[in-house]
């Protein structure tokens, strides 16, 4: 997979645990042109062993001089969010991977209600400028719990002039999602992301007012959740590796020097799905991206999220 | 390198030709004995240095004489070329690929200065020099995807990705085999391959949309797809069926050698930046059998893919009213000699 290699600029604490990066390629040329809601994801090199986190790019779209994102620090950190904060300075050299857009504006929509709680404001600030360069109509509403959490609000004002709405839970009370949902005119689309019962929330009000599945977009970076360890034996690498109940089996085969591919990391993709051939035990799906007749059926895995109760595992990778 | 470009038609006349190098680096497409359908894609990667996989976009000595090929479809029918209004950031987007892309691979022969978005481009084979801003439609001809579409070889569809689906939304196509994209213009990637026989049921489609879906930047991937037809003729698209359907009776198996071709399309996708969308073009190569003889393996080969190439593919490709004299044409060269495994000519 291509990577790009980056050197961190600038760090900024812009809210109470979020942090700034700003970064350029290495060698001073410019960075790949990215469209709004993309992400990359970041290689951290924690006690000799390689992490990667995938972080939205927030900055404008149409500067390839730099990218910007930023990083909340997670209370359960698996190390990621924690060694962003903690080890990266100006001047920390970084490999990224090419922006890659899950999270992308749907260009036929007739207006685009953006909705963000907390940290997940980052995509926003990068689809934002697509909409203002290309003249659609949208509303942002940008949800944190107090004034010391709110991110970029500023930048957002600058943005967005009388398009963005601004709730502070402890000012305002939480944002009303079905009274916004209810008054958008036919052919809108919601994107939505922030807090995984915020995100599921949202979903649910849309789906009973009767939103088409196609016109409500989410963005989710689940951790890997951990587990008892087990074996995976690969069946065309012809080896075993032993997951650990710290890493992802993604990233256990990464370790292991497997060359497995992925792309979001977070369940949503389906880049990294593989095929499961025998299994002694249950897997325990995590993803966004299985349906449940495929998890029933218990014959994909997506592995940089999801692991399994069980002693030993055969996948055909 | 300084490049010769053919003087040559695609019509009337027909005086389409091969020299000898390109004859050797045609994407000659068997590699066995028997040929079966697949999604065959592979990374889009620097090939072998004269291939047509050398560079991202191939430039060869029928550049010129295409470009004016197309510039005459377009002055006869300009619905060859379809950009629906939600597609102006993958127009922008194309030009810069086909634009960086062509000057850093002929330096001598294009050449792009970028100064912000002030761009300063140079196509000496078609003899354009142009100043414009990136970005304002105002500072080209043209829109900027028909702009740059004149000034590069093959049929060029822009795929917006929405609903888990690719649209066919953006497209110049003056060189293709039986389609339109008139006719399928806003198609989902499904319908628009849904006369593909046996691949349906072969869940192919579901899993090649699938991989297209999560195709990523800075890694573009190709695959090969190959027809047969009567003359070099580039456009034999379904609104000109009253020009040219009755080439394919002409055939004989006297005149096959000359008259009957192997067309092979180069299919290469990229993802674009700004868009997200997904470019998909379409190189078409020909070579007369004629010509593919002069390395006794292709004909050898060819002479078996066809003769046991499976009744529907056969008519999917267009081969059954002049599939006849063309194996009475490839039978003498083939003396069932054991062929190994491989594309490469001798
Ligand atoms: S990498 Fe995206 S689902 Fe696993």
């Amino acid at each position: 997979m291509s990577a790009l290699k980056v050197k961190v600029t600038a760090v900024e604490q812009v809210a109470e645990q979020i942090k700034h990066f700003t970064m350029v390629a290495e060698d001073g040329s410019p960075l790949p042109y990215f469209s709004g809601g993309s992400h990359v994801v970041v290689s951290m090199d924690i006690d000799g062993r390689t992490h990667r986190n995938a972080y939205s790019l927030m900055g404008p779209t149409n500067d390839n001089s730099a990218y910007q994102i930023a990083v909340r620090k997670q209370e359960k950190s698996r190390g990621g969010s924690v060694f962003m904060h903690e080890k990266v300075e100006p001047g920390t050299l970084l490999e990224i991977s090419m922006p890659t857009n899950l999270f992308s504006i749907h260009r036929l929509a007739k207006k685009h209600i953006l909705v963000a709680g907390g940290i997940g404001i980052t995509p926003f600030l990068s689809q934002i400028t697509d909409l203002n360069r290309i003249g659609h109509d949208y509303e942002l509403h940008y949800a944190y719990r107090s004034a010391e959490h709110a991110a970029f609000r500023e930048e957002i004002e600058k943005l967005c002039g009388d398009k963005a709405f601004f709730y502070p839970e402890n000012e305002t009370g939480r944002l009303n999602v079905t009274e916004l949902l209810s008054k958008q005119p036919l052919g809108s689309h919601v994107y939505v992301c922030g807090p995984d019962p915020m995100v599921n929330g949202l979903e649910l009000i849309a789906s009973e007012l009767g939103w088409p599945e196609t016109s409500v977009h989410s963005e989710k970076f689940l951790a890997p959740a951990s587990g008892a360890p087990f074996t995976v034996s690969l069946l065309q690498s012809n080896t075993e590796v032993v997951v650990p109940s710290d890493l992802s089996m993604l990233e256990a085969m990464e370790e292991a020097g497997i060359d497995a591919p992925y792309m979001c990391r977070g369940g949503a993709c389906g880049r990294c799905e593989v095929e499961v051939v025998e299994c002694d035990g249950e897997l325990v799906h995590h993803d966004e991206y299985l349906s449940d007749a495929e998890r029933v059926a218990a014959k994909k895995i997506l592995p940089c999220v999801s692991r399994a109760n069980c002693s030993r595992m055969v996948i055909n990778l | 390198m300084n490049m010769a470009f053919n003087e040559e038609t695609f019509r009337g006349d027909f005086t389409f030709r091969n020299s000898p190098e390109s004859v050797r680096r045609f994407p000659y497409p068997f590699e066995e004995d028997e040929y079966m359908y697949s999604v065959n894609i592979e990374q889009h990667t620097s090939g072998e240095p004269g291939s047509v996989f050398e560079h991202p976009i191939d430039v060869d000595e029928h550049y010129v004489a295409e470009c004016k090929e197309r510039a005459i479809v377009l002055s006869e029918d300009h619905t060859r070329c379809v950009a629906l209004p939600h597609m102006m950031d993958a127009q922008w987007d194309t030009l810069e690929l086909v634009m960086t892309s062509l000057s850093e691979s002929y330096p001598s022969e294009f050449q792009l200065t970028i100064d912000g978005d002030n761009w300063h481009w140079v196509n000496k084979p078609l003899g354009i020099e142009d100043h414009f801003v990136f970005g304002d439609v105002s500072t080209l001809p043209m829109e900027p995807f028909e702009y740059v579409m004149r000034q590069v070889q093959g049929d060029w569809v822009v795929m917006d990705q929405r609903d888990n689906d690719l649209y066919a939304d953006l497209g110049m196509v003056t060189g293709q085999a039986d389609w339109s994209v008139a006719f399928d213009a806003g198609m989902s990637f499904k319908e628009w391959h849904a006369p593909v026989p046996h691949a349906p049921e072969m869940g192919i489609f579901d899993r090649a949309l699938k991989y297209l879906l999560h195709l990523q930047y800075g890694s573009p991937v190709r695959r090969t797809n190959w027809r047969m037809c009567v003359n070099p003729r580039l456009d034999t698209s379904s609104e000109t069926y009253d020009v040219w359907g009755t080439d394919n009776v002409s055939a004989t198996k006297e005149n096959a050698g000359d008259k009957v071709f192997l067309r092979v399309e180069l299919q290469a996708l990229f993802r674009l930046p700004r868009s997200n969308a997904i470019a998909f073009s379409i190189r078409t190569y020909m070579v007369s059998l004629a010509d593919l003889a002069t390395y006794p393996r292709w004909a050898k080969r060819l002479n078996r893919v066809l003769r046991s190439l499976h009744p529907d593919l056969a008519e999917y490709k267009g081969l059954n009213s002049f599939k006849q004299p063309v194996l009475d044409w490839l039978e003498p060269l083939d003396d069932g000699a054991f062929l190994e495994k491989g594309v490469h000519p001798e």
